[in-house]
């Protein structure tokens, strides 16, 4: 009971707040409503059960990259662009567009809602009490199975920081 | 744990809210933002089959995802800057250089 009162509350949250992201006029609104759907989600996570992905979120979307998405904003001058139209001219078509696909996905996932030993509304999960230790066996799993993605994914963060040096440099 | 299926519908809205973003906004960060939101809820994806399955293989995928997200809006706004000292402009359809 409290599982889905936590649940609906932050997934209320978050669809809103992310509509309203969408919608509003001014970026440096759209960005403090995307922090809260960020912080929504996080709060998903926790819900379950995945304690290091909700840390990692909130320090590193909510922490790093809105920071750095607010700088952004601030630096570019937005007031001018403020009184310009801000959805273009395609925004019905992408509307229909994406209402269809809405109503694929979402006839794809009612219909397989009871498709026996494996129906996507049924839960199966294991037990909340018998998790070992989050952190613990994402450590273990990432240091071990996972190692060459990591340091994969360390090279593509060099990448991309040498990338936005040079992007944003100024040219003598 | 809830069923599975709620977390797939949430994740389903974020995507395709942040798919709207993506096509009918002009601004640029919008856009980027847009983008963020999308890779988000797939990682809903992930840490709920991972609940499911008792496996944190998928929370690991999500880590990856984040960094994914951190090096993707790293570049893009980099990117905007430069455009921006160039041509005095964020908005998507003004960007026409390779336009004849």
């Amino acid at each position: 009971m409290l599982d889905k009162v936590i649940f609906f509350f932050f997934a209320g949250v978050a669809i809103l707040s992310a509509g309203l992201m969408v919608t509003r006029r001014n970026a440096i609104h759209s960005a403090v409503f995307l922090i809260t759907t960020l912080l929504a989600t996080a709060g998903i996570f926790l819900q379950l059960r995945a304690e290091f992905i909700f840390i990692a979120q909130i320090i590193l979307y909510v922490g790093g990259i809105m920071v750095l998405f607010v700088f952004v904003i601030m630096l570019v001058r937005l007031d001018v662009a403020l009184h310009q139209i801000q959805f273009s001219r395609q925004k019905w078509v992408a509307l229909l567009v994406t209402l269809a696909l809405a109503a694929e996905v979402g006839v794809m996932l009612w219909s397989s809602r009871n498709v026996p030993g494996q129906g996507f509304l049924l839960p199966n999960a294991v037990p909340a009490g018998k998790l070992p230790p989050n952190t613990e066996a994402l450590a273990g799993r990432l240091f071990d199975a996972y190692l060459l993605p990591f340091e994969i994914a360390s090279v593509l963060l060099l990448v991309a920081m040498v990338g936005a040096v040079v992007m944003a440099k100024k040219r003598t | 744990m809830m069923p599975i299926g709620y977390y797939l519908f949430l994740s389903m809205a974020l995507f395709l809210i942040g798919a709207i973003g993506v096509i009918t906004r002009r601004n640029v960060i919008v856009v980027l933002m847009s983008i963020e939101l999308i890779l988000n809820a797939v990682n809903i994806n992930l840490v709920a089959f991972s609940r499911i399955f008792g496996d944190v293989a998928g929370q690991v995928f999500a880590l990856f995802i984040i960094a994914d997200a951190a090096a993707e809006a790293v570049v893009g706004l980099g990117i905007i800057i430069a455009f921006f000292r160039n041509r005095e402009t964020v908005l998507e359809d003004e960007m026409d250089l390779l336009k004849w």
